[in-house]
């Protein structure tokens, strides 16, 4: 009935036994954004941003000043050595503001509110220290919120993504049309800077819905209908594309009725992740890894969920993290597949070698695995605990991991047995420090 | 709950017993001849079988002026309970025992009459020809139409059983002097305010015979006075002297010095508070009249301001005018309030001694367990009192300064004892300590305390001789004030009546025998504040019972935490004390009790007899160990001299061998096992609370509906696993009563999170969420054939991994697989067991073994700490997988169970008071079997 793979309920490689439930919320959560080591911030569109204490659920702080919903939210810590490191947050929110929220004390620094659209987007330019505020143009301000220059005006619709490149430009997102800009200082102050268009690329045929910088090389870019491009970083030429790696035509152990609920929404890129070697894409109900030296698609999970992915996150142990609308969360490891020529491919792995190979001959196929490792997304735990679309999730490291949803709440979800163990410290601790504790070893 | 079921084989059911239990009879040849005088709920071990009354009961009577002796009432107010007890024959019994100091009238040199405040006297004596034994509390109530102002009154606690009273002897004068308390308060408010009505009266009558008598001095000019005149003026003589005089009660009644008030903490019937020691009186009694005064206005209000009449002078003390009644001598607030207070008590000493005793016993050794208790405790019990007054003085003084300062401490709250009243000296001790500490002239003030306390003494004694000779059957026994002395002994087992170096004063104690005088007055304490200490100790000696429990003497608890220092500084003051102890004998006798005595840190002393076997009958437990309030932690001295091989293993099965990091934390389960006393803590007699018949009621049903869980379900074992193991286990059903019958079933065995209400909801209709999973344990889930009812089930597969389903409609279980042994001691589905509150005593010593273990894994440091810095973390992962197989001999998934206890502890443990602490959900990735009938 449904051809999305499900794992039992036994789970020996998921680490996460152990839940908080962080409440506060009174509305849809959309962001998580990690402050430093140990506390994140979380908003959405109650319009409040809270604090967290990432170890121990704490709520921090509770952060009033928006009347409508938060659409963008970045972190902005100063990492100057002559000042003291302060960590601050800027958030834009759909009543036209920007706050810059001081995360040690909870209050409120700065406020703006000369936008004449909704800032959706938020960049932070540590090197240049200033940050950039997309919405129906593109405003470039520095650390005191001093506005230092303004694009024109771009568009209704406003700037979607945002992306910083070498060479003081940044990429914006633009409807179909993804823009370039320069920063150059101005010639008659110290402080000023001018912003200029570089270039326009239209490339896509649809509305750019995600984009993602892999390295100072390259940078990726996924549209509406699935499109995703690899575009050089430095003279912002296409590398390579794939357009139809979603079509279920190749694939052709597709089930028909798949195919036939096949609609825009469910092709379309969600969210690109990178680590060096690779993308991670979530296009409609699926994963899909790109490898950009091979340029092309080494394993994908068509129907990861049983909804859109909204967010997917690679993690340093081979893993992928992704979450989605249908309330779950699932860790994926990618893992080679041990595959012997001789041995006739069984069509169930075709959707796995990715575009362009299902639809050949199996001899082919099987030629290539001979020189190339292959590629499969094993789905080794999933996490249960939201009632509706988890929204976004924060990769926390030992700590754990903070997801976020439509139902008003954060889950953190720990690995219990450190979590045991850290709590008998804490138990001999405070039984020293009451001076009960007697060592005879 | 410590006590094992077969301790305490005897459990009083009420006849509420379901039919289902009832087994088919034994045939013929097997069956044992009944007890002979077995009726329904009879107490085979009733020394006097052959009492006319069915069960305890409390009896008021009254020594009329008019009638003599009368019974009032008695709680429970039910006929059948005193059946054919001649209720007027006890009444004249119990009241011709009034020891009494009362005395009320004219003293001779005093102008006026005296009210005297005179303390209840309290007095146990046996009946033996009508099988009835009784503590019989008397007290007296003041009344300005009784001859000589008072009203004498007694309640009694009448029982079968002469043990019951005299080992429940403290409780219940604890209990009675609080309704007495309630009684008197009521009546010293009645008084007044009669005596206010009765003065405005008298102030009405002479104005009017005043103005009488000027008219006739104006009318008569003759230069005589007629005789009607003379009259006239030697009424108005007389209502004058009448005004003085109950204007002399008035005072001497508002000026009632509140001395047990002041010591008390217990005012539930003073909204005003606790009062004012220097002008208590008066705004005490003042409140009566004072329509304004806040808290008692609502009961005056109503009251419209009194119109004084016209009395005649002399009010004869006749016989036909009728007597107040008790309620309206004091007050009908008071009186319900009094009557509250009975019925509390009735319900509080219902039942067995034996039950009774090892009820408090294990509560207050409960209490101690502060860091396991929450677990499978009532809460409501722990919560009674919150952490009272610890012994300051002691416990903030670290182990080498103890030697001294602690020594001379030790002095101060012990010469404060023997003379005050008893109450005060357990509420004050704490804070006297500390004047006395400052006072540098302390020897000389004990020195004048004792003579003081001689003269007490003697006072007491010819009060008590008098009240001998006045009555010829009655044979007193115990009224001796100095009991034999005990000397120190080491061994815990047996008692050694020695007598004291004043062996002249002392009387050896002697088994009752039944005389031929039906009453026998085995003790008495005419008065609460004179009687000392050791006295109250020793009377239980002298009718050769177990004496009580005694660390009355708050001095000789320090001794053991002086020893460990023993220094020659150290010794003098021993020996100085001791010689002190010599001089009065009254004070120190009784106090060497060794029973609880704390085994001395450097002997080494075993809890317990070496065989294991506990030959020491329950005691009635003093709670002294509140030293150990705070866990084992505060106790260094205590820890430090407890070898492995202490740690018993009865409790501790498998565990023989503890390694020596454990030494610390098993400091704790060796106070409960033995019940030694600590070394430094304030005596509070706290009264067993046995948490009311409703707390009762609940675990015998929720007993009985377990048994027959366990019985009927073959899975049962899987599903109490998952209780255990901290995985919520829903019960899924359409018949609301059927649901929450098995809720009520399964809720004992689920453990607490922390200091709330247990995590079990009975009834719930709406979808579950991941937030539902933190907060309860246990749940009983509706099943609707409705879309809601659809989406119900839908979150349940949803969340099916948090979850155990028992299906209460299709008997299934879906749940995970169990192999442990814990759970089949359990829950055994052929236990012999057949009683519902049996059963639970049953579960809740399991579970308490389970705690201790939890405990010891929780708190062995290096279990879950590497021993050296460079140990991997697989090897201190090994060692505890080893421990708790090996040492605490669990397998499989019994492990499970003690590592979500342990965890419960350990936040338990960390979390700060104030803060409530985020709850969390822990779960594992087992898989789950569907279990079927």
């Amino acid at each position: 009935k449904s051809s999305v793979q499900t794992i039992g309920e036994e789970q020996i490689q998921n680490p996460y036994t152990e839940l908080l439930v962080l409440k506060g919320h009174q509305d849809i959560i959309r962001f998580l954004v990690q402050i430093d080591d140990y506390r994140f911030a979380s908003a959405g569109d109650d319009g409040i941003i809270f604090l967290w204490n990432a170890q121990t659920g704490e709520k921090l702080y509770e952060l009033h000043g928006h009347t409508h919903k938060i659409t963008a939210i970045a972190p902005f810590s100063s990492s100057d050595v002559t000042e003291e490191k302060t960590d601050l947050i800027i958030t834009a929110s759909a009543d036209r503001t920007v706050i810059v929220w001081d995360c040690t004390s909870g209050r409120q620094v700065q406020k703006v509110s000369c936008f004449h659209s909704t800032v959706k987007c938020l960049t932070v330019l540590q090197r240049l220290n200033v940050w950039l505020s997309g919405g129906s143009d593109l405003c470039v301000w520095n650390r005191k919120l001093d506005l230092l220059c303004k694009t024109s005006h771009l568009t209704d619709a406003g700037i979607n993504a945002l992306v910083e490149l070498p060479k003081n430009c940044v990429a914006a997102a633009v409807g179909k049309e993804l823009i370039i800009f320069r920063l150059s200082a101005s010639n008659n102050g110290s402080e000023g800077w001018n912003i200029l268009e570089v270039m326009r690329l239209v490339d896509h045929q649809d509305n750019i819905s995600s984009l993602v910088s892999v390295n100072d090389l390259t940078f990726v870019t996924g549209s509406h209908i699935g499109e995703l491009i690899v575009w050089d970083a430095l003279d912002w030429t296409k590398q390579a594309s794939e357009c139809n790696f979603w079509d279920s035509s190749v694939h052709p152990d597709v089930q028909p009725e798949i195919k036939l609920s096949q609609s825009p929404h469910e092709t379309s890129v969600q969210h690109l992740t990178s680590d060096e070697e690779c993308v991670f894409a979530a296009v409609g109900k699926g994963i899909y890894v790109y490898n950009l030296q091979m340029k092309r698609v080494i394993a994908c999970q068509r129907t990861a969920h049983d909804s859109s992915v909204l967010h997917i996150e690679k993690l340093p142990n081979r893993q992928l993290i992704s979450c989605s609308e249908d309330g779950s969360v699932r860790i994926w490891e990618l893992r080679e597949k041990q595959q012997l020529p001789a041995e006739p491919v069984p069509t169930g792995f075709f959707n796995m070698w990715g575009f362009g190979r299902a639809n050949k001959q199996a001899n082919q196929a099987a030629k290539m695995h001979e020189n190339t490792p292959v590629y499969f997304l094993e789905l080794v735990g999933d996490l249960i605990g939201h009632s509706s679309a988890v929204q976004m999730f924060l990769y926390f490291g030992e700590l754990g991991l903070a997801t976020c949803s439509a139902d008003h709440l954060i889950i953190l979800w720990k690995d219990g047995e450190r979590e045991s163990s850290l709590r008998s410290l804490t138990l001999f601790k405070k039984l020293a420090q009451n001076g009960d504790l007697q060592l005879k070893l | 709950m410590i006590s094992a079921p077969d301790v305490v084989a005897f459990t009083r059911e009420e006849e509420l017993e379901d039919d289902l239990y009832r087994e088919p009879p034994l045939p013929e040849e097997y069956s044992v001849p009944l007890f002979p005088f077995a009726g329904q709920g009879a107490n085979p071990w009733a020394k006097v079988a052959g009492s006319k009354f069915t069960r305890d009961f409390i009896l008021i009577s009254e020594f009329s002026e008019q009638v003599g002796p009368q019974p009032l009432l008695t709680i429970p107010d039910d006929a059948k309970v005193s059946g054919t007890f001649d209720l007027n024959y006890f009444s004249l019994r119990i009241m011709s025992v009034d020891y009494q100091a009362s005395f009320v009238g004219h003293p001779p040199g005093s102008a006026y009459p005296k009210l005297n405040f005179v303390e209840d006297s309290k007095v146990v004596l046996g009946d033996s020809k009508e099988g009835a034994f009784a503590y019989v509390h008397h007290l007296t109530l003041y009344d300005l139409e009784a001859r000589g102002f008072v009203r004498p009154f007694c309640m009694a606690y009448i029982s079968a059983d002469e043990h019951k009273i005299m080992q429940q002897f403290q409780e219940l004068s604890t209990e009675f002097s609080k309704a007495s308390e309630c009684l008197k308060t009521g009546n010293r408010k009645a008084f007044a305010n009669e005596l206010e009505k009765k003065l405005k009266d008298l102030d009405y009558t002479r104005t009017v015979l005043h103005n009488e008598t000027e008219q006739q001095k104006k009318a008569n000019d003759k230069g005589y006075y007629t005789t009607q005149a003379i009259e006239k003026a030697n009424e108005l003589a007389s209502v004058e002297k009448s005004i003085i005089e109950h204007q002399d009660l008035l005072r001497q009644i508002r000026s009632y010095p509140y001395r047990k008030l002041k010591a008390s903490e217990f005012h539930p019937y003073e909204p005003e508070g606790a009062p004012d020691q220097a002008d208590v009186g008066s705004n005490q009694d003042l409140a009566a009249s004072d329509p304004t005064e806040p808290g008692e206005s609502h009961l005056y209000a109503h009251v419209p301001s009194y119109t004084p009449k016209l009395i005649k002078a002399k009010s004869a003390k006749c016989f036909d005018k009728k007597l107040k009644t008790l309620e309206e001598l004091c007050d009908v607030y008071f009186f319900t309030q009094t009557l509250d207070q009975l019925h509390h008590i009735e319900r509080t000493f219902r039942g067995d001694v034996c039950y009774l005793l090892t009820e408090q016993i294990s509560r207050a050794l409960l209490k101690q367990q502060s860091v396991t208790n929450f677990l499978f405790e009532d809460v409501s019990f722990l919560d009674e009192k919150p952490p009272e007054k610890q012994y300051r003085g002691c416990q903030g003084l670290g182990q080498d300064a103890i030697d001294e300062k602690c020594l001379e401490e030790s002095l101060a709250p012990k010469v404060v004892i023997s003379l005050g009243s008893y109450k005060s000296s357990v509420e004050c001790v704490p804070i006297k300590m500390e004047q006395e500490m400052e006072d540098s002239e302390e020897p000389k003030m004990s020195e004048s305390v004792l003579s003081e306390h001689q003269e007490n003494l003697d006072y007491l004694d010819a009060d008590i001789k008098g009240s001998i000779s006045s009555g010829e059957s009655i044979e007193v026994l115990g009224t001796e004030k100095s009991g034999p002395g005990l000397t120190k002994s080491e061994s815990q087992a047996s008692l050694p009546v020695m007598p004291s170096p004043q062996a002249g004063r002392s009387k050896v104690g002697s088994r009752r025998t039944v005389s031929e005088d039906s009453i026998e007055v085995l003790s008495t304490c005419p008065s609460e504040s004179l009687i000392p200490e050791d006295f109250k100790a020793s009377y239980p000696s002298a009718i050769n019972e177990e004496p009580y429990v005694d660390d009355d003497e708050g001095g000789l608890r320090f001794t053991p935490r002086m020893n460990p220092g023993v220094d020659d500084d150290g010794q003098d003051d021993v020996s100085k004390q001791e010689s002190l102890v010599q001089v009065d004998a009254a004070c120190c006798i009784g106090k060497e009790s060794p029973n609880f005595l704390e085994p001395l840190p450097g002997l080494g002393q075993k809890p317990c007899e070496e065989d294991g076997v506990v030959r020491i009958p329950p005691q009635p437990y003093r709670p002294a160990e509140q030293g150990l309030r705070g866990g084992f932690p505060s106790h260094e001295g205590l820890s430090a001299g407890l070898l492995p091989c202490e740690l018993d293993s009865r409790y501790l099965s498998g565990s023989r061998e503890l390694s020596k990091g454990s030494l610390d934390e098993g400091s704790d389960s060796t106070s409960y096992i033995s019940s030694a006393a600590s070394t430094c803590s304030d005596r509070t007699p706290s009264p067993a609370r046995l948490g009311g018949a409703a707390g009762e009621r609940h675990r015998k049903r929720a007993g009985q509906n377990a048994l027959r869980f366990i019985r009927q379900y073959p899975f049962a074992h899987p599903a109490i696993y998952s209780l255990l193991s901290g995985r919520t286990l829903v019960v899924l059903g359409e018949d609301e009563g059927m649901v929450k019958k098995l809720v009520t079933a399964l809720s004992i065995f689920v453990p607490n999170c922390g200091a709330y209400t247990k995590p079990v909801k009975h009834w719930v209709t709406s979808a579950l969420h991941l937030v539902d999973f933190q907060k309860w344990k246990l749940i009983g889930l509706q099943r609707a054939v409705s879309p809601a009812g659809a989406n119900v089930l839908h979150a349940l597969s949803r969340y099916s991994r948090y979850l155990s389903i028992l299906d209460a409609d299709s008997k299934t279980l879906r749940c995970p697989l169990y192999k442990g042994a814990v759970v089949g001691r359990l829950a055994d589905h052929r236990t012999q067991i057949k009683r519902g509150s049996t059963y639970y005593m049953h579960v809740q010593s399991i579970l308490t073994q389970l705690c201790s273990k939890a405990f010891l894994f929780t708190f062995c440091h290096h279990l879950h700490l590497p021993i050296s810095e460079r140990e991997p973390e697989e090897s201190v992962v090994s060692r505890r997988m080893n421990f708790l197989k090996l040492q605490l001999g669990l397998a499989n998934e019994d492990i499970k169970i003690v590592q979500y206890l342990a965890e419960l502890l350990k936040l338990h443990y960390i979390q700060e008071p104030g803060q409530g602490g985020n709850p969390l959900l822990r779960f594992d990735y087992v898989p789950s079997f569907l279990y079927k009938i």
